[in-house]
């Protein structure tokens, strides 16, 4: 992800290595997504509490602010049918997701052999997206789980959620802790976005870092760059309480800064995210949130090696890097409006990818960026949803003074649509179908901008 | 010719009125208002897989819920202020949203906003003719609790035992009495008396005075009568601090009292006078209740 691109003083050949690894670098960032389907709403909870998918999520896996309460709670009603020994023993909390669909992504001025200045490259065909299993439920009355086999399209597995959770401590609603690994409680949630595409699949001011480090600077007693996202699932405690309703929220959680990742490859470090959000209601316009978050994370910038190659979980001289955001959830009846404001820093031995024992590199500084996101929701009716969103980050402080001002801001614009052709408390369907175009200023070869697009026409189902 | 247009227009002229008069239903608690046109998709959205889209008790989910959703076309609801075969008030409705009812499938809607919910009792109320047929009836008066007293309890105690409650309640209020396996609801489906050992939320309130108005009102569609014609007010709060001594694992006023007094009820006191009619039976009355 580390490329040094436009700099004001480059060559040619430093170009090409520039180009090569920015166009992998999009290529696995489009795989990635793509092939990885995000968790999110549970027909077993539907088939276990008999109610259509529209009750808890505004169109799935959106929830509603019912939804949000049912979560909260642990995955409890709150009416003495939660505990699983008052259902059928036959009942097994278990659902499937898992999207087929065509996709064409095309990305422009790509550095390749044949044209090294740059071309655009384009493909298209049909494809499947990563499969989620979804178990999830209560094991006893305020003992809830989550346990979800996650693999990509090859059928690689991982676990992307494993956690338990202790419900309502203390008689309170207000204390509730989890463990394992677990979405962090962002209420802009990456598990349950309503865009599927290699463009338009996650959320750029979660994931973005700085373009302009040195690659090549990364040695054996360097663990792999920082690579975090708030989005991502992440493995530590959560502390978290909300009101009956959930119009207040918070939640507390301490993780290692492992992005989620096991067996502890890089460091011993912890990270921790804060939230609070308060709801309130506005007659009939509907339930309208404000809140705020923030990461703040530990990475190394070395650690101890063996063979010369870097020895998992040794990482040591840990720089910092952290995010603050605020976010707002606008309901205008059948429309509604999210917006968030995210400031991100970071250290420049991590933009750098530089030791903390070796100097940085002349002009170097601790990157800083703004992120900007609107995204819209027009819910025709339960089984019809429109999308647009409009992403961008703006650099405010470049890692390098080489670079210039707006070198890699980004704006990404992403639309369309979701309709569930029937909606009951057994399964979920959709067809969906997204257009999403994201532009990267002066990363190009040519120093140009950088544009991808995605088209995707996909039948996401859940079972 | 004529005549068939006569009859399609006359057609048409009842579907714009029915439509009217649905779009019309409204629901009133406090500022709120609710329009039964808005409740319509809401109610498609949350409550249409047990209520069903006729609203009459038979959706997808509901041949696997025990209890069975409620019918709202037969306009039958067991939580009420107003007196037994009436309909309920706009709040009590509302309320029955927000609370959700125990050990059923119905979960507490407080989640939604007050637009929302109102909205939903509107709709529903667009279900059955009676909303429009019938005035809004009285509602129950409940009178200031009286103090809780051993001698309170006692009472209340052996007013169990004279109205036989116990039939249906047993004995120590587990819902196991000698006619509890054979009590069914209005649509002929088995139902349970309530188990009070068990220590859970009433189906239609958690405070005293819920109770109260439970036991004097009735439960219409199910075998509870309503005792409102048969005790008076203050014997009825006696009732209600006795029941609340038979949720032994509950932290209460009454079972603080009782414990007080070494867990003993006091020994009836002989009757003064008989009662004035003691061929009178519980009252179970009105359109819909169930049957014994």
């Amino acid at each position: 992800m580390y490329v040094v691109a436009a700099s004001k003083n480059n060559d040619s050949g430093r170009w090409m290595s520039v180009w090569s690894g920015l166009a992998t670098g999009l290529l696995v960032l489009a795989a990635m997504v793509s092939l990885t389907s995000p968790s999110s709403a549970i027909p077993a909870f539907a088939r276990k509490f008999g109610m259509p998918c529209s009750a808890c999520h505004e169109a799935w896996p959106k929830l509603n602010n019912f939804g949000q309460v049912f979560k909260d709670n642990g995955y409890q009603m709150g009416n003495d049918r939660d505990s699983p020994i008052s259902k059928d023993p036959s009942y097994w909390p278990v659902s499937f997701r898992i999207t087929p669909h065509w996709h064409r992504e095309n990305t422009d001025r790509v550095g390749t052999d044949q044209v090294p200045t740059g071309q655009s490259v384009t493909t298209h065909g049909f494809d499947l997206s990563g499969l989620d299993i979804l178990t999830g439920g209560t094991l006893s009355k305020n003992i809830s789980f989550l346990l979800t086999p996650s693999a990509d399209n090859t059928a690689t597995f991982h676990f992307e959620s494993a956690w338990v959770r202790f419900d309502n401590l203390l008689k309170s609603s207000w204390l509730n802790v989890k463990v394992g690994k677990f979405e962090l409680d962002n209420l802009l949630s990456e598990k349950r976005i309503l865009t599927l595409s290699a463009n338009g699949g996650s959320y750029r001011a979660y994931h973005f870092r700085p373009q302009g480090g040195l690659p090549g600077s990364i040695g054996a007693d360097l663990p792999s760059p920082l690579a975090t996202g708030i989005g991502d699932n992440q493995i530590g405690f959560e502390v978290m309480g909300h009101s009956k309703n959930s119009y207040t929220r918070y939640s507390v959680a301490v993780v290692s800064a492992t992005d989620g990742n096991v067996s502890l490859p890089t460091n011993r470090g912890y990270d921790t995210f804060l939230t609070f959000s308060q709801a309130f209601e506005a007659g009939g316009l509907g339930l309208q949130r404000v809140g705020a978050f923030a990461y703040v994370g530990m990475y190394p910038t070395y650690g101890l090696t063996s063979g010369g190659n870097f020895l998992p979980g040794t990482g040591v001289g840990n720089k910092m890097y952290s995010q603050l955001g605020f976010f707002g959830m606008w309901y205008l009846k059948k429309l509604d409006v999210t917006t968030m404001y995210t400031r991100s820093k970071e250290s420049a031995y991590l933009a750098t990818a530089t030791p903390a024992t070796a100097a940085l590199p002349i002009g170097a500084h601790d990157p800083s960026w703004n992120g900007f996101l609107v995204e819209t929701h027009y819910t025709v009716n339960p089984q019809f949803i429109l999308i647009n969103r409009f992403d961008t980050i703006r650099m405010s402080q470049q890692p390098l003074d080489s670079l210039t001002k707006d070198f890699g801001n980004l704006n990404a614009l992403t639309f369309g649509y979701r309709w569930y052709p029937f909606m009951n408390s057994r399964d979920g369907f959709a067809i969906h179908n997204e257009y999403s175009r994201v532009s990267s200023k002066g990363i190009s070869p040519t120093g140009n901008d950088s544009i991808s697009s995605s088209v995707f026409l996909g039948f996401d189902f859940i079972f | 010719m004529a005549r068939k247009a006569q009859r399609l227009s006359f057609v048409g002229v009842l579907i714009v009125a029915v439509a009217s008069s649905l779009g019309a239903q409204e629901a009133h608690v406090g500022n709120l208002t609710g329009h039964a046109d808005a409740g319509k998709k809401l109610y498609k959205r949350f409550c249409i897989g047990c209520h069903g889209e006729r609203g009459d008790g038979v959706g997808d989910n509901a041949p696997f819920l025990e209890p069975k959703p409620r019918d709202f076309t037969a306009a039958t609801f067991k939580c009420r202020s107003t007196l037994t075969g009436n309909l309920p008030t706009d709040e009590d409705l509302y309320k029955s949203v927000v609370r959700g009812f125990n050990t059923s499938a119905m979960p507490s809607w407080a989640p939604l906003t007050a637009q929302t919910k109102i909205d939903l009792v509107a709709y529903i109320k667009s279900f059955s003719p009676r909303w429009h047929d019938e005035k809004p009836a009285d509602v129950l008066k409940i009178p200031t609790e009286t103090p809780v007293t051993i001698e309170s309890i006692s009472h209340g105690g052996e007013l169990f035992q004279k109205l036989e409650c116990w039939k249906c309640h047993g004995q120590e209020g587990r819902g196991d009495g000698p006619s509890a396996s054979t009590l069914t609801d209005s649509k002929d489906q088995p139902i349970r008396p309530y188990n009070f050992t068990g220590g859970g939320r009433f189906k239609c309130g958690a405070e005293n005075e819920d109770l109260y108005r439970i036991f004097m009102t009735g439960v219409d569609g199910t075998p509870m009568p309503s005792f409102n014609d048969v005790i008076k007010p203050v014997d009825a709060w006696d009732l209600v601090h006795y029941l609340r001594t038979l949720q032994k694992t509950r932290k209460s006023r009454e079972n603080e009292v009782l414990k007080a007094a070494g867990g003993k009820l006091l020994p009836p006191k002989p009757e003064e006078k008989k009662p004035e009619d003691p061929a009178k039976e519980p009252e179970n009355k009105g359109a819909g209740n169930g049957r014994k």
